[in-house]
């Protein structure tokens, strides 16, 4: 591993922080297992006992809510033998976890709860008063408007103070609810990258890749688009969500990131979801009734279309989906999406975000296949010795910053990749526990 | 001094595990039965037979309705899209929903869910010269069995079926199983599909994506 002030320049990085397998493992040790994660929603543990199993670097882990209806985040492993508690990626374990492989019970807080034969570790070491024979504990969890994280570290900053004004993704999405909340829809689609994580990371506030690696299918919705009406018919508001990736550089140009402290940052853009329909105007008036007109006009109005969370979470709060990454190896990332129900609202303006859901984040994705297939070959071009660089010169230089924000000044700038390594090298070069 | 082993001891002790059924429960039954995730299987009925009758007409419908399926795999395999999407009513739709439990399509989350001008859609896409992820073009082969007549109406058949479709992109071999539930409406001599559900058995196994035109 070559020293971190030669991996990542100003304007440029080394091939490798794709592709090597030390430095994935450092990202790891860094990054996951220390900093915030994003485990799931509130809303996916309704009962006690419900749980779901998610992966925290390379911990594999589970969230669980408990007889106090608190959430915790325990490790799935048995004390005992280390054999796996829970083997499904979701459910409910009652009101205990059981071993499979001896019958050693645990509470829902992953404290031991009983050993079969107990008087067999009379004398021992291990005993029901050793908190070696619990189930070990994330160090700290916590949670924002509904979203929970855990961190395995007990030092480190507070959740809001990790998220910093990223914490924007769930004001947004939840503050398009008359009732303040969302709710999940109990549905994951799990996509898998041949790629390292870095590429979808930068790839969700890149403006220009749009209306070149999207064009078959913006080019396509638009022809049938304009067919409907020409024929006098109104196309759904969907088709709109294909064609506009098919729109100019100069459109994509205009818009603006916002580049954050610690990586997080905004793709800006108004998405235009205020159609002139009765469903909408309901929507609105519950949105005045609940806010008054001049905050929930600020709230409808907010010109965001991606907020990142460094270095996992992409959330497209004005429709309500998130996409999270779990990654397994330098060249292979999991991704798990959900889209989230806005509370108080009607099966018209859910349906928004459900078709939005279906056309662009499900697994037959006209959108992100095109995507994913970039990745493959990036990592693919980025493994061979056919140059040592990866380029983020575009606008170098020609960002302002603000307090610590770095405001693109024009869309396209890769500013958002320059901006994400910076906080990259600070967790990197903090040595590992 | 006995010349006997502990280990030899212990091999000869009488030990009888099950010498009261009520005494001593076993290990998995002193777990209370609160723990298991795992709901009982709910009373599903078994799939129905055929809903026809062994005469004549009845087996010439079925192979009616065989060979229909059967082209319209075939014209999946041949990447004949228009002629594809000739064979749906003009209000018909191919449905994939995310698990077999789902029963409508407006209001809950799908992996495919396509009226004909979705579908033209998807055609003009995967057409399109720079639909990247579609070069290296890809290869299928459908089987379809078990075909089912479920119920037959004077303008309508609903039939379900088997499919496995093997899939080669690059060096990558890729197969994909599960059921098909047509609703054909009766036009003249022929059909049309007023709706072709996909329940795919690995739509949820996490793929690159799982496909970008129709099983």
């Amino acid at each position: 591993m070559l020293p971190l002030e030669r991996l990542v320049e100003s304007d440029r990085v080394h091939r490798t922080v794709y592709t090597d397998q030390a430095i994935f493992d450092r990202e790891m040790a860094n990054i996951w297992e220390k900093t915030w994660v994003y485990c799931g929603h509130e809303s996916q543990l309704k009962k006690t006992g419900d749980y779901a199993t998610v992966q925290i670097g390379r911990q594999p882990m589970i969230m669980v809510r408990g007889t106090d209806s608190r959430i915790r985040v325990l490790y799935n492993r048995c004390p005992h033998r280390g054999v796996q508690l829970c083997g499904s990626r979701q459910g409910n374990t009652g009101s205990t976890f059981v071993c499979s492989y001896h019958a050693w019970t645990f509470h829902l807080d992953g404290r031991v709860k009983g050993i079969p034969l107990s008087h067999g570790y009379d004398g021992t070491r291990m005993g029901p008063d050793n908190p070696d024979c619990s189930m070990k504990a994330a160090a700290r969890v916590d949670s924002y408007r509904g979203f929970v994280f855990a961190s395995l570290s007990a030092e480190g900053p507070s959740l809001l103070e990790f998220l910093g004004d990223a914490k924007i993704a769930f004001d947004d999405m939840c503050d398009r609810s008359p009732a303040g909340e969302v709710e999940i829809v109990p549905v994951c689609h799990r996509v898998m990258q041949h790629s390292n994580w870095k590429f979808f990371m930068e790839n969700q506030l890149d403006a220009l890749h749009p209306s070149v690696t999207h064009q078959s299918t913006g080019i396509a919705a638009g022809r049938v688009e304009r067919k409907l009406q020409a024929e006098g018919r109104k196309p759904p508001l969907y088709y709109h969500y294909l064609s506009t990736f098919a729109s100019s550089f100069d459109q994509w140009d205009s818009v603006q990131t916002v580049n954050f402290p610690r990586g997080h940052g905004i793709l800006k853009g108004y998405m235009g979801l205020r159609p002139d329909d009765p469903d909408t105007k309901e929507y609105v008036a519950a949105m005045y009734s609940a806010y008054g007109e001049q905050r929930a006009e600020e709230f409808l109005g907010r010109s965001i279309h991606h907020v990142l969370v460094y270095p996992y979470l992409s959330v497209q709060s004005p429709l309500q989906q998130l996409r999270v990454l779990r990654p397994i190896a330098p060249n292979e990332t999991l991704s798990e999406i959900w889209h989230f129900r806005l509370k108080g609202v009607s099966q018209a303006i859910y349906r928004r975000a459900l078709w939005y859901f279906n056309l662009v984040n499900s697994p037959a994705t006209m959108i992100n296949a095109d995507d994913l297939e970039n990745w493959t070959k990036g990592q693919w071009g980025l493994e061979s010795d056919g140059g040592e660089w990866v380029s983020f010169h575009r606008n170098h230089g020609g960002d302002t910053r603000e307090n610590g924000i770095t405001y693109s000044n024009n869309g396209t700038s890769e500013a958002v990749m320059r901006s994400q390594f910076e906080a990259w090298r600070e967790y990197m070069s903090e040595t590992a526990p | 001094m006995s010349t006997t082993s502990k280990l030899e001891q212990r091999l000869l002790e009488d030990v009888v595990i099950f010498e009261n059924k009520e005494a001593q429960k076993t290990g998995a039954q002193s777990i209370a039965p609160d723990h298991s995730p795992r709901q009982a299987l709910k009373g599903k009925p078994l799939p129905a037979r055929s809903a026809l009758t062994e005469t004549q007409t009845a087996a010439s419908l079925q192979q009616h309705v065989e060979q229909f399926l059967f082209h319209q795999s075939e014209l999946l395999d041949e990447k004949q899209w228009a002629a594809y999407i000739e064979l749906f009513t003009t209000d018909g739709v191919y449905w994939m929903p995310v698990t077999p439990d789902q029963t409508e399509w407006l209001d809950s989350p799908s992996i495919f869910a396509e009226d004909r001008q979705m579908m033209e859609i998807r055609m003009g896409r995967v057409t399109h010269p720079n639909a990247w992820s579609q070069a290296p073009q890809w290869g299928t082969s459908h089987l379809v069995g078990n075909v089912v007549i479920e119920s037959v109406s004077d303008t309508e058949v609903s039939v379900r079926s088997r499919f496995q479709m093997m899939e080669l992109r690059r060096d990558t071999t890729r197969h994909f199983a599960g059921t098909y539930r047509h609703t054909l409406r009766r036009v003249g001599d022929d059909f049309k599909i007023v709706l072709q559900r996909v329940d795919l058995l690995n739509g949820q196994a996490p793929f690159d994506y799982v496909l970008q035109i129709w099983v």
